[in-house]
């Protein structure tokens, strides 16, 4: 069972997000493995347990990334595929999965590809389902429960759906992408982080992958991102005043006709 | 002059940090409440082959420097004060002597086991008349054929009771001094060998801490470690490299009420504005912080040292010394800035406090330490 898990470096969500000139100020922010992907490589790490073969992370993604992609590999991944090229960034979620599709084809040899749902940066929810597109594979997104058939050929698959849950089959190979809930991704062993930088460690450019730069990256890019803002300020909390029973007649009213909750 | 962590040292600590925030933190109250050995919190570190860090892996450790293992328990005792100290008595004070001046043969007997964390060790060094005086140790080793009849007490033995091995100091030789002492590696369950219960304390209350006796308590005299009369330098040894880690401690548990105190600070609201905009409470945490720089660069010095072969005697007792004593100050104002929450048990930093407090007495109290210094200082020793 060799597996692809596609790995993105985003921003911690407990970082300070600073926005100047329309654009987010980089500088200071704390990057961290996306959540989602951890899920999808615990998968990939889960089955390769059960049916051997190998684990490969394949990040897109500056040269920095370099730290949360050794982290994939402290958990327990066997090699590593990196897109740094810098005519690779800057994209948006097609050119993102234009490349990984590529690199996908160029390793050629796997059983299953696992992506997170979304990256918890832009939220787009896209490369998963845009790669099976390219690759001309099924995908099921957003699974919460995952198991493969004993022979390895098929899978089953549960994902939320609005009141109740999807039970898919899929034939494999398959273009997989995690919910949270799918597993509890393995902290990385102090033995793990010994042995993660002695594993093969591939940068990829543009032309190893026979791609014309003027199709990935920012060059690429069919969306184009105008301007940044912050959320507007939540506004402060307000008490009304009264005694209980009348006050609760004024909260519910306001909570139906101004905050229209209810 | 190179300030910055290695790409692994950084990964230990992401990785323990991680770990222990949503592992170990979320109990610390609990075990520090119920005064219950945190036995899973101990699994899971041994299973992310944390118990052995800095030993070789040819002895079943992790192979790490000893940087790594100072940031490890740093992070730890971030997050519970009673783990950390039990992670630290067993990797310095209990693997240490084995694997520093243990033979082939003990090294291989037991450093597998303990640093896989299946078994915990202990050490055994003080005695109700041996603390700061530790040459004064009373217990005694009398040769008889292939084993030494130990006789004797000892006292507050972190993790004594619940220890697979403990290494013991004893005179075998009454007559010459430090000289005379011996150190054993006396086994859980030796006839002679008796536990006494868990002494109730101020704080690290998930840590058991024991008083140990021997009665006619026969050791085979495999089991003396390294040569006769080496123990009290043996001792020492351990000592400078555990003073590392309670120093690596005290500046986890400075930051943990740092952090607590930051929180608070900015949440609590008198005199209509949160009370972190008070130029008291800013010079508070402007020191706290400022000292807590310093004990951190003080103790990854010495840790450096340790890993670079150099001597650091010195520099881990300096570490040691002024990390302790940033934790009490530290401490101390994170509950003034808490005011009368800060005294309830309510807060985090009522806990902190109590814990932090042995780090300026165990492994040799602030007194031991200048005195150690000023000796540097004064001769050449």
């Amino acid at each position: 069972m060799n597996s692809i898990v596609c790995l993105k470096e985003v921003p911690d969500t407990e970082t300070r997000i600073e926005i100047r000139g329309g654009k987010i100020v980089e500088e200071g922010i704390q990057y961290v493995v996306n959540p989602y992907d951890e899920f999808a490589l615990e998968e990939a790490l889960k089955w390769q347990e059960k049916f051997g073969g190998k684990v490969t992370i394949l990040c897109l993604g500056p040269e920095r990334a370099r730290e949360s992609i050794l982290k994939g590999l402290a958990m327990g991944a066997d090699e590593v595929y990196h897109l740094a090229d810098p005519a690779f960034l800057g994209g948006d979620a097609y050119t993102t999965a234009r490349a990984l599709a590529a690199a996908i084809q160029k390793l050629g040899d796997y059983d299953i590809i696992f992506c997170g749902k979304q990256a918890v940066d832009e939220d787009n929810a896209a490369v998963g389902v845009m790669l099976a597109e390219m690759l001309d594979l099924p995908h099921v997104s957003v699974v919460s429960r995952f198991e493969i058939a004993a022979d390895g050929k098929s899978a089953r698959a549960e994902r939320d759906i609005e009141g109740g849950r999807e039970v898919v089959e899929t034939p494999l190979p398959a273009v997989v992408t995690a919910q949270k809930g799918l597993n509890e991704p393995r902290y990385p062993s102090f033995r793990g982080i010994r042995q993660a930088r002695s594993k093969p460690f591939t940068q990829w450019t543009v032309a190893d992958l026979g791609l014309d730069a003027g199709g990935v990256g920012a060059a690429g890019a069919k969306l184009q991102v105008m301007e940044v803002l912050p959320p507007p300020d939540r506004p402060p909390g307000r008490v009304i005043p009264g005694e209980p029973a009348e006050a609760v007649k004024e909260l519910v009213r306001l909570l139906r006709e101004e905050a229209k909750v209810i | 002059m190179d300030f910055e962590l290695s790409e692994e040292q950084r990964m230990v600590r992401e990785m323990v940090r991680e770990f222990a925030q949503k592992e170990i933190a979320p109990r610390a109250a609990e075990v520090d409440r119920t005064e219950e050995f945190p036995a899973e919190n101990i699994r899971k570190m041994a299973e992310l082959g944390l118990m052995g860090l800095p030993y070789p892996e040819e002895y079943g450790g992790g192979g790490g420097d000893y940087l790594s293992y100072a940031i490890a328990v740093e992070e730890i005792a971030y997050a519970c004060g009673s783990t950390a100290l039990i992670y630290a008595a067993h990797v310095s004070l209990g693997c240490g002597p084995i694997y520093y001046f243990g033979t082939e043969a003990q090294k291989r007997k037991w450093l597998p086991h303990l640093c896989s964390g299946q078994g915990l060790a202990a050490f055994g060094l003080t005695e109700p008349e041996a603390g700061s005086d530790a040459g004064a140790t009373r217990t005694t080793a009398v040769r008889d054929g292939d084993f030494y009849i130990l006789n004797g007490s000892k006292m507050w033995i972190t993790s004594g009771a619940i220890a697979d091995v403990v290494t013991c100091t004893a005179k075998t030789d009454p007559a010459a001094g430090t000289r005379g002492i011996s150190c054993f590696l006396v086994e859980k369950g030796t006839p002679g060998f008796i536990p006494g219960k868990n002494e109730p304390k101020m704080g690290l209350k998930g840590s058991v801490t024991s008083a140990l006796s021997f009665e006619n308590c026969r050791v085979p005299a495999e089991n003396l470690l390294g040569q006769e009369g080496e123990g009290y330098k043996q001792m020492l040894i351990t000592l400078d490299g555990g003073r590392i880690s309670i120093g690596a401690m005290a500046v986890g548990l400075a930051q943990a009420a740092l952090d607590e105190a930051k929180r608070y600070a900015q949440q609590r609201v008198q005199f209509g504005r949160p009370i972190a905009e008070f130029q008291a409470i800013q010079w508070m945490l402007a020191d706290m912080a400022t000292e807590i720089e310093a004990a951190r660069l003080m103790v990854y010095r010495a840790a450096a040292m340790k890993d670079a072969g150099l001597r650091f005697t010195k520099e881990a007792a300096m570490a040691k010394l002024f990390a302790s004593e940033v934790a009490e100050r530290a401490a101390f104002k994170a509950i003034q800035i808490h005011g009368g929450y800060g005294y309830s048990r309510e807060y985090p930093v009522e806990r902190i406090y109590r814990d932090q407090r042995l780090c300026s007495i165990g492994e040799g109290t602030s007194e031991i330490q200048r005195l150690v210094i000023a000796r540097h200082l004064l001769d050449r020793r």
